[in-house]
C-alpha cells in the first residue's frame, strides 16, 4: 500500500503517544533515527502476554510455559521473515550494539586476514567493539573513505577490501547523514576477497525492504526499538552454518544442552546465543512490530520517507538562504529519511531546544559518530529523521522552526 | 499559558548575551587560566583571570565556542566574579548561576550553563597554571 499524507495521518492514530501535547502543541516527533514510537498493537501484544500467557520459557512442562515458549520462538521467525532470513538464523540480543559485540567477541576464529574494515561514517556501536577486537587480537582497523558528497568512495573500498581484509562491517544507512550505502556491492567485494561481511542495519531494517540472501552478507544486526518494538530487544542474523561454528558470547542457563561440574555442551542455535532468561515479552512485542511493518509494506515506508525528505529539502531551499544553512546529506536520491544540518551561528543543542519549545522533537549532537563529526569539522549537527507516521505537516513545522530559529538568533 | 512568546529558555536577555557577550577575549598577564570542555556537546570555554595580591579577581575574560546558554552563562559569571575575593568565587553554586540566568534550565542543558562556573573555579583550584579537564 502506497503511503500518502492521508494514510500517514491515519497511521498516526495507531500510536497513542500522538494524543498528547508537548508545550501545548501537537507532538511532532522527528527523532526516529534514535528511537521510534510504539503502535497500540505492539503495546497490546506485550500487555496481553503478561496478562494471559506469561511464564518462563523452555523448561516448564506446564501449559503456560509452553505457550510462552511457543510465542517467543515464533517471534524469531516473524522477525527473520522481515529481512528474508532462513530458519534458525535469528538470535535475539538486547539491541544492535549487543549483536555487534556478540560478533566482535566470537568471530575471530572464523576469519583469515588481519584487517577489520569499517567506513568513516560508522555509529560508535559499529566502531568501538571492533577497536576492542583489534586491540585484543593485534588486528588493524581501516576505514572506507567518505567522499565530499557524503557517499562512500567505492574505489577506495575495492582497494582496501583486497588488502588482507578479514572482516567488513558497514552501516547500511548512516544514522548521522542518511546516506544509503550500497551494501550489496560492498558485500560482493568482501566475499570475492574472502572476508566476512557484516551489515549494521539499525537504520535500514526498520525503514525498507531488506533481504539478507540478496545482499549476501554473513551477519546483520538491528534494534527493536528503532522499528516500533520495545527497548531491550534486538536481533542478530547470521548464516546458519556460521552460527553453528561459533562459540557462544555469554554462557549460563538456557544456552546449554548438558552441564557437568567440569564442563558444558552448547544448546542449538539460536539458544546457544541467548544465555539466561531472555526478554520474552520484548521478543513478542518485536514480532508484532515486524508484522505491523509487513502489513504496511517496507517498500512503501522507504518511498514515503524519501518523499518527506525531498519535500523538506525543497522547503528549506525556498525558506532559507544558502549561506545560512549547512546540510550534511547526499541528496534525496542517495539518502534515507534522515536530514542533518546546522544553521549558521546556532549551536545544534540550541536549535533542538528551540524546536522543543514548538513541540518538535529533533536530535542535536554528535549522533554517536564523534569521528565523523571531527571529519566534518563540527561539534555536532541537528538531525530530523522521519518514519511512516510523519506527514508533510511535520516536515513543514520543522522548516518553520528553522526559520524561526534563524530570526531569533540573527 | 505556554506560548512561543513566553518560551522558557531563549528569552531576550539570554539571546542578547549570546549575540553580544561580555568579557570576551584574552588577558595579558593572566595569573590563572582553565579550559572547560564538554566533548559531548562541543561547549569549549577558556577562562583567564588576573588575581591581585589581596586575592581578588582584578580582571577576567573568556574565549571559546558554545551554545547560547553556555555563552550567556559565561558572560554573567565573568561579570559576577570581577572584583570578588577568590574564596567568594569558590563558594558560588549552581543556584547562584541559575539565579543570574533568570530562566528555567532543563535538566539536559544544565551542563551547558554550569561549565563556565566550573571553569572559573578550576582556574583557582588548579592555580599552578594552564590546565584542562573534560
Amino acid at each position: 500500500m502506497k503511503l500518502t499524507n492521508d494514510r500517514a495521518a491515519e497511521l498516526k492514530e495507531d500510536f497513542p503517544i500522538f494524543r498528547r501535547k508537548i508545550h501545548n502543541q501537537p507532538l511532532c516527533y522527528l527523532d526516529n533515527a534514535a528511537s521510534t514510537q510504539k503502535p497500540q498493537a505492539v503495546i497490546n501484544a506485550i500487555k496481553d502476554f503478561y496478562e494471559h500467557s506469561y511464564a518462563n520459557i523452555h523448561r516448564g512442562v506446564y501449559q503456560l510455559s509452553q505457550e510462552a515458549t511457543e510465542q517467543y520462538e515464533d517471534a524469531h521467525d516473524a522477525v527473520g521473515k522481515l529481512i528474508g532470513a532462513g530458519e534458525n538464523e535469528i538470535a535475539f540480543t538486547r539491541n544492535a550494539t549487543e549483536a555487534i559485540n556478540l560478533l566482535s567477541h566470537t568471530i575471530k576464529p572464523l576469519v583469515e586476514g588481519s584487517t577489520i574494515l569499517l567506513t568513516e561514517m560508522e555509529h560508535h556501536a559499529n566502531l568501538v567493539p571492533w577497536q576492542q577486537l583489534a586491540k585484543k587480537e593485534g588486528m588493524k582497523l581501516s576505514f572506507i573513505r567518505m567522499r565530499e558528497d557524503f557517499t562512500l568512495d567505492y574505489g577506495d573500498a575495492e582497494q582496501k577490501l583486497a588488502d588482507d581484509c578479514a572482516i567488513l562491517s558497514v552501516s547500511h544507512i548512516s544514522n548521522a547523514l542518511g546516506t544509503i550505502n550500497d551494501v550489496k556491492r560492498l558485500v560482493g567485494l568482501a566475499k570475492k576477497n574472502g572476508a566476512l561481511a557484516i551489515v549494521d542495519a539499525a537504520q535500514s531494517a526498520p525503514h525498507g525492504a531488506i533481504n539478507v540472501k540478496e545482499i549476501g552478507c554473513d551477519f546483520m544486526a538491528f534494534s527493536g526499538h528503532k522499528m516500533l518494538g520495545p527497548t531491550g530487544i534486538g536481533a542478530l542474523y547470521g548464516r546458519h552454518e556460521l552460527l553453528e561454528q561459533m562459540e557462544p558470547f555469554q554462557t549460563g542457563g538456557d544456552m546449554i544442552s548438558s552441564v557437568t561440574y567440569e564442563s558444558a555442551q552448547w544448546n542449538d542455535v539460536p539458544q546457544k546465543f541467548e544465555a539466561g532468561t531472555p526478554h520474552i515479552a520484548g521478543g513478542i512485542g518485536l514480532a508484532k512490530a515486524a508484522e505491523y511493518l509487513q502489513n504496511i509494506g517496507p517498500e512503501s515506508i522507504s518511498a514515503w520517507e524519501k518523499e518527506l525528505l525531498k519535500h523538506t529539502l525543497e522547503s528549506i531551499s525556498s525558506a532559507l538562504e544558502k549561506g545560512d544553512i549547512r546540510l550534511f546529506n547526499p541528496g534525496h536520491k542517495h539518502s534515507a529519511g534522515i536530514l542533518s544540518l546546522n544553521l549558521a551561528g546556532i549551536h545544534a543543542h540550541d536549535l533542538a531546544s528551540l524546536m522543543d519549545d514548538m513541540g518538535i522533537c529533533i536530535r542535536g549532537g554528535h549522533h554517536c559518530a564523534m569521528p565523523l563529526m571531527n571529519k566534518l569539522g563540527v561539534a555536532g549537527t541537528a538531525r530530523a529523521s522521519f518514519y511512516l507516521y510523519n506527514t508533510t505537516d511535520d516536515a513543514d513545522r520543522f522548516v518553520a522552526g528553522l526559520k524561526k530559529a534563524k530570526e531569533m538568533f540573527n | 499559558m505556554d506560548t512561543w512568546e513566553s518560551r522558557m529558555m531563549y528569552q531576550e536577555h539570554i539571546l542578547d548575551l549570546y549575540k553580544h557577550p561580555h568579557n570576551t577575549g584574552r588577558l595579558k598577564g593572566a595569573t590563572h587560566s582553565h579550559r572547560g570542555h564538554n566533548p559531548l556537546c562541543g561547549d569549549d570555554i577558556s577562562i583567564e583571570l588576573i588575581v591581585d595580591g589581596e586575592k581578588r579577581v582584578k580582571d577576567v575574560k573568556f574565549h571559546g565556542n558554545g551554545c547560547a546558554l553556555c555563552i550567556a552563562s559565561a558572560s554573567l559569571i565573568t561579570d559576577a566574579v570581577k572584583g570578588k575575593h577568590i574564596d567568594t568565587v569558590l563558594r558560588l553554586k549552581k543556584d547562584d548561576v541559575l539565579g543570574m540566568m533568570k530562566i528555567p534550565v532543563s535538566h539536559v542543558r544544565l551542563k551547558c550553563v554550569l561549565l563556565p562556573l566550573e571553569a572559573v573555579q578550576k582556574t583557582i583550584i588548579n592555580s599552578r597554571g594552564i590546565s584542562s579537564t573534560e
